[in-house]
């Protein structure tokens, strides 16, 4: 189809224009650059998707061969299935009303050029991942959506502390990308190709189940997949993203890239059904990281940070959904969660814009009636994030838990750890709703969002609500075994415990019938308080085992012995210059007395070897 | 081939002895004048060399490089004195060692 090359391209040519305009573009050129890019790539999305939910036709695009080295060949391929329309309806149509809300967020932002250009990119960037058709090219994207966050991140630079967030998000994911590199080294001299449809059927042809080698590479992979989407033990990088612009946050650290290990996982499911040893990991993984997460998002006060454990945790759903075989359930769930996400940051940014930057949410409050379009937007993003029944999260959830429960053996435990996690959600989100929306006002707002801010509140809002009734056109792309009937009470449970969360965060946060505050200030409650709000004390822990050892060795290091040898080099050409530099007189005839003895030497020399 | 013929090391025994006049000028004097003279004396014994040996084995090459010294002399003199005029103007003065300028 001839707009596929288009849908990456737009993105990448405005944001190309911007980078060499070098920040002198108008900030309304810029602005409609930005957003009109991504608008016009959604509109080729949606040109595309109708083509594909007409026929269900599998689109493929060769462009070019990338570079040809013997038998390695990759190409710069699309290849669009159902798996893909979705990932690019929900990148282009979020990223595009992300973009819109930038433009007021941002319009006071002296560098707002620059901005939309990183946010082009990265969509540009992400596009390709989700549309490659070589894992090589999908490697590209992938490259791409993480320098990219490092350079959204880093956004506002002029405070170390960003840069700091910056560097720590570039490297965390660089230990998951170097496993992954490995990963796809070791497809490529197995089975000889990167092109994911002939490497999964050569894979299928070649390997049985449960072999060591499917299950080396699988883990591998699910390395790069863990640090991309901030799963356990390197999530730790997520929640101090926060350090960029809110939008960011949204696009990147919740609607989008963190959402690309599902995707790889997902596109690549035929290899990981060939390892049921790492899709066990990836499931205990995921109800790992989603208990912690949620765990450590009741502790924090951050608003933005706890949003940041929530996506950590949601994700964590995702993986466990991954992990149980439930493929289309995990991908429905991830959209699903693109929708609320977005949402809950946008509406969290919009608190922050009209509240002179504040993040500490104790410092809010009784902001309901004060900006009701951005506590109508927090309340049904809650809903749905919590999974209360009928709001999206609520189907996606449900079929993640329902999958878990009827899988044979470990079941039972993930699903009950998950329905834990599930309690936890509630109780955090609505916790988040109660201190912020109700109760006495902290701070005045002084501005109201204007329309940009306030239409894709609006049509985020419907689609959290509505978006559990979407079918998701993955039926023969992805299998989804589905699950036997279950008996109505695991049901039931299900759908009663966000009910119980709610109920819970009401008595602890709004109706003051349990004293919070009493429980907080026992040494056992600060104590508790105190680890969770560090998360889990892992950070710490990674300082301790990784970081101080490296730079201790740097620091040990710093006279290398390898050094030496050229420090030696160097010495002597200094002592032989000063040397020699006393025969740079400078005087005419010194030059020439010494040439005429030169000469003589030379021709006493040659006389004496010919007589 | 007729008149009155000078023993080829005669005449190259001059040509050492002028080129030694000029080879002793320029390493001793430190007037700028006088080293470009000295260098004019050594080219011309060198071309009094050259002539001598061609006469010697009756070939026309030798006063054919004479011709090109002279030249040579002639444009090196037009370049050199143009600079001594330079050195002149900014030093106030011809003494090579004085015009000295580099800090070893």
């Amino acid at each position: 189809m001839a707009v596929l090359w288009l849908i990456p391209f737009l993105p990448f040519l405005s944001a190309t224009l911007m980078l060499l305009s070098a920040g002198r573009m108008p900030r309304y050129l810029s602005a409609w650059l930005g957003v009109g890019s991504i608008g016009l790539a959604a509109v080729c999305v949606a040109l595309v998707a109708r083509a594909y939910l007409a026929d269900h036709q599998v689109q493929e695009l060769t462009l070019w061969t990338w570079m040809s080295v013997d038998n390695f060949t990759p190409r710069i391929a699309f290849r669009v299935d159902g798996l893909t329309v979705v990932m690019m309806s929900v990148i282009t149509g979020v990223g595009f009303l992300i973009h819109l809300y930038s433009v007021e967020f941002m319009w006071e932002d002296e560098s707002i050029c620059r901005y939309f250009a990183y946010m082009n990119l990265f969509v540009a960037a992400m596009l390709l991942l989700v549309m490659a058709d070589n894992l090589l090219l999908l490697y590209l994207g992938w490259e791409g959506v993480g320098a990219c966050s490092y350079l959204l991140v880093g956004f506002w630079y002029r405070d170390p502390d960003n840069g700091r967030a910056a560097r720590k998000a570039f490297i965390v994911t660089r230990v998951g990308d170097t496993a992954m590199a490995l990963g796809l080294f070791l497809l490529f001299t197995e089975l000889g190709t990167l092109d994911i449809q002939p490497l999964m059927a050569a894979a299928n042809d070649r390997w049985q189940i449960g072999d060591t080698l499917p299950i080396l590479a699988t883990a591998l992979l699910l390395g790069g997949a863990l640090g991309k989407s901030a799963q356990l033990p390197l999530h730790t990088w997520l929640p101090d993203a926060m350090a960029g612009p809110t939008p960011v946050s949204a696009l990147i650290h919740a609607a989008t890239m963190v959402t690309a290990g599902v995707y790889l996982i997902a596109r690549l499911y035929e290899l990981f059904l060939l390892a049921p040893p790492t899709l066990a990991v990836i499931a205990w993984i995921g109800l790992l990281t989603l208990l912690l997460a949620a765990f450590t998002a009741l502790a924090q006060k951050d608003i933005k940070r706890i949003l940041a454990y929530s996506t950590i945790s949601q994700i964590g759903y995702m993986f466990l959904a991954l992990g149980v075989g439930a493929f289309a359930s995990s991908i429905f769930h991830l959209v699903t969660h693109a929708f609320f996400k977005a949402l809950l940051f946008l509406a969290a940014g919009a608190v922050i814009h009209c509240l002179h930057h504040e993040h500490n949410i104790f410092r809010m409050g009784g902001l309901r009636t004060r900006l009701p379009v951005v506590f109508l937007s927090f309340l049904i993003g809650s809903a749905a994030l919590a999974a209360l029944p009928f709001s999206s999260g609520f189907f996606s959830k449900e079929g993640i838990l329902l999958s878990a429960w009827t899988q044979p053996g470990i079941g039972p435990w993930l699903w009950a750890g998950g329905l834990l996690g599930a309690l936890l959600t509630s109780i955090y989100s609505f916790r988040l709703v109660f201190i912020v929306f109700f109760g006495e006002a902290q701070t005045e707002p002084d501005r109201q969002p204007g329309w940009q801010m306030a239409i894709p509140l609006m049509v985020l809002c419907v689609l959290s609500l509505v978006g559990g009734w979407f079918v998701l056109p993955l039926s023969g792309v992805l299998p989804d075994p589905g699950h036997d009937p279950v008996s109505h009470w695991v049901e039931y449970i299900s759908i009663g415990t966000p009910l119980l969360g709610l109920t819970v965060a009401y008595l602890l946060y709004l109706g003051r019938q349990v004293s919070i505050a009493s429980l907080m200030a026992s040494p056992a409650g600060a104590a508790v308080q105190s680890f969770w709000y560090g998360g889990a004390r892992i950070d710490k822990l990674y300082d301790l085992l990784l970081v101080r050892p490296f730079t201790g060795l740097t620091h040990w290091w710093r006279n290398e012995p390898v050094d030496l040898l050229y420090n030696a080099l160097v010495w002597m050409t200094r002592w032989g210059h000063g040397r020699l530099v006393v025969l740079q007189t400078g005087e005419l005839r010194w030059y020439a007395t010494s040439m005429v003895f030169g000469l003589l030497l030379l021709l006493a020399i040659v006389l004496r070897d010919s007589a | 081939m007729g008149g009155l013929q000078i023993p080829l090391e005669h005449v190259l025994l001059i040509a050492s002895c002028l080129f030694s006049c000029g080879l002793a000028g320029l390493m001793l004097r430190r007037n700028l004048i006088f080293m470009l003279m000295s260098l004019e004396v050594m080219l011309n014994s060198a071309a009094l060399a050259f002539v001598a040996a061609g006469a010697r084995w009756g070939q026309p090459d030798g006063q054919i490089i004479f011709l090109f010294i002279l030249s040579i002399a002639a444009a090196e003199v037009a370049v050199g004195l143009g600079l001594v005029l330079q050195i002149q103007r900014r030093f106030k003065t011809l003494d090579m060692d004085q015009a000295n300028r580099l800090r070893g």
